[in-house]
């Protein structure tokens, strides 16, 4: 089972039933029993970066989610704001501490283009990965205003490219962000999500 | 390199859509979730359901079409018509849409655009903007209620406002050219697409694949939206998208 957290942020609605569509259990919840046992978490996240750690802050989950990476090493995948609060801390509206589980900024994109970065994007994948095992390098939908730079390029996973080099995933042991919306991204985004499902599981079944 | 998007619309009415379409492999064509599975496939980057439906009835029915339109869809989608306050928009997006996208609310209440970026993010917040030119002052007026009431704003000014007011995204649809068929309104597009520093969707005036590529190589659209072109299969996505790359546009 996959917990996605559910913490008054975002569109948990269309990744849950991605993974229905893949044939993988699911629970949408804020309850940290549920989480801790999971196989997996998904941590979605659509808003302001400052809201988003106060809601985690306010349901309790913020230690429960560290721990369950730092200690037990669960995979979690952080989506689109949830893959900013894995890092150390945004710049937006004001400085904001995330969680810190990837050192890291997010800073706004800042020039004369359209901002929001939107619309579907080219990944160049990094280096080989489990997790881009069967999945070929191509589109995904992108949709925001901040970008991730993280202090040590080794975790950043793939790219695309909007006027500079914009990390799209990053991967540090079971922990994988996206900053993209696998669940709006076509094929590409299908298979990366069923790859963390699928990496989720087996870990599962080892068990 | 981001690419231009190619984005139907579909008119949904009390849960169907209307004008008329002629889909032969479709099992219901009314189904606004079975056609917009089949724009998916075919290629589409993102799809528009407008709903028209003028009673609550309806608007509640439209909820329903949006949960599980979310269900299949494996691309975004914006909501838009007949979205009054901040309610109908958080009912929309926990439904599963996307985005939202708002017009005479928005006119009537420019606070809402603020309100509505604040609370949810201004991607998911689209300005529409119904456009019509006034040869008399040279100069292209908004208009709301469907096209059916002028305002006194101009479409420039417009644009900028609603952007600076945290609108992600503007879907600029000209009432000049909407239902001819013969080519999207060019100097409107270009007017705004480089002046505001968001996303413009053009619309209204679609009818062949050469007009997609003036749009995308005469101004600097990001989208660009149709109707019934894509719905009676006067134009295709895959076609239309062969066409586009050959003429050296960037697509998916």
């Amino acid at each position: 089972m996959i917990a996605i957290i559910d913490y008054g942020m975002g569109n948990l609605y269309s990744v849950s039933q991605a993974l229905t569509r893949m044939g993988y259990e699911w629970k949408i919840t804020s309850d940290s029993e549920i989480i801790r046992s999971a196989d997996g978490v998904i941590l979605p996240g659509v808003g302001a970066f400052g809201d988003a750690m106060l809601e985690l802050k306010k349901r309790g989950l913020i230690e429960v989610i560290k721990e369950i990476v730092h200690r037990e090493g669960k995979p979690l995948l952080g989506i689109c704001l949830g893959m900013q609060l894995l890092f150390t801390g945004s710049d937006e509206h004001g400085y904001h501490q995330g969680l810190n589980l990837i050192p890291g900024h997010v800073v706004r994109f800042e020039g004369d283009y359209n901002i929001p970065h939107m619309g579907w994007n080219e990944l160049r994948f990094d280096r080989p990965h489990p997790l881009f095992q069967g999945v070929e390098e191509g589109y995904a939908y992108f949709v925001h205003s901040f970008h991730v730079i993280p202090d040590n390029p080794s975790d950043i996973l793939a790219v695309t490219d909007y006027h500079q080099t914009v990390t799209a995933i990053v991967g540090r042991n079971q922990l994988f962000g996206m900053q993209f919306h696998p669940e709006k991204s076509g094929e590409t985004g299908r298979k990366l999500l069923e790859r963390f499902a699928a990496l989720c599981t087996d870990r599962g079944n080892r068990r | 390199m981001i690419t231009k998007r190619i984005i139907p619309c579909l008119d949904v009415k009390d849960g169907r859509v209307v004008k008329g379409v002629s889909f032969v492999d479709l099992r219901d064509a009314g189904d606004p979730v079975e056609l917009a599975a089949l724009y998916d496939e075919a290629g589409a980057d993102e799809l528009v359901f407008l709903d028209i439906s003028a009673s609550h009835e309806g608007r509640k029915t439209m909820v329903e079409v949006v949960r599980q339109a979310a269900g299949v869809l494996s691309i975004p989608f914006t909501v838009g018509g007949g979205i009054g306050d901040l309610e109908d928009m958080f009912q929309i997006l926990r439904a599963g849409a996307d985005k939202v996208s708002i017009n005479t609310a928005a006119l009537q209440q420019p606070e809402l655009v603020e309100n509505a970026a604040s609370r949810f993010g201004s991607q998911c917040i689209v300005v529409a903007i119904d456009a019509l030119y006034d040869p008399s002052e040279k100069d292209w007026y908004v208009y709301t209620h469907g096209g059916r009431r002028r305002t006194e704003w101009k479409v420039l000014d417009w644009a900028q406002q609603a952007v600076d007011r945290g609108a992600g995204e503007i879907l600029l649809t000209s009432m000049d050219q909407d239902g001819r068929k013969n080519g999207y309104d060019l100097a409107l597009t270009r007017t705004v697409s480089d002046r505001v520093r968001v996303p413009v969707i053009a619309s209204g005036g679609a009818g062949t694949k050469d007009h997609f590529v003036k749009v995308f190589t005469q101004t600097r659209a990001e989208a660009a939206l149709a109707a019934s072109i894509f719905h009676y299969r006067e134009v295709g996505i895959e076609d239309l998208k062969a066409e586009l790359k050959q003429k050296g546009v960037h697509v998916r």
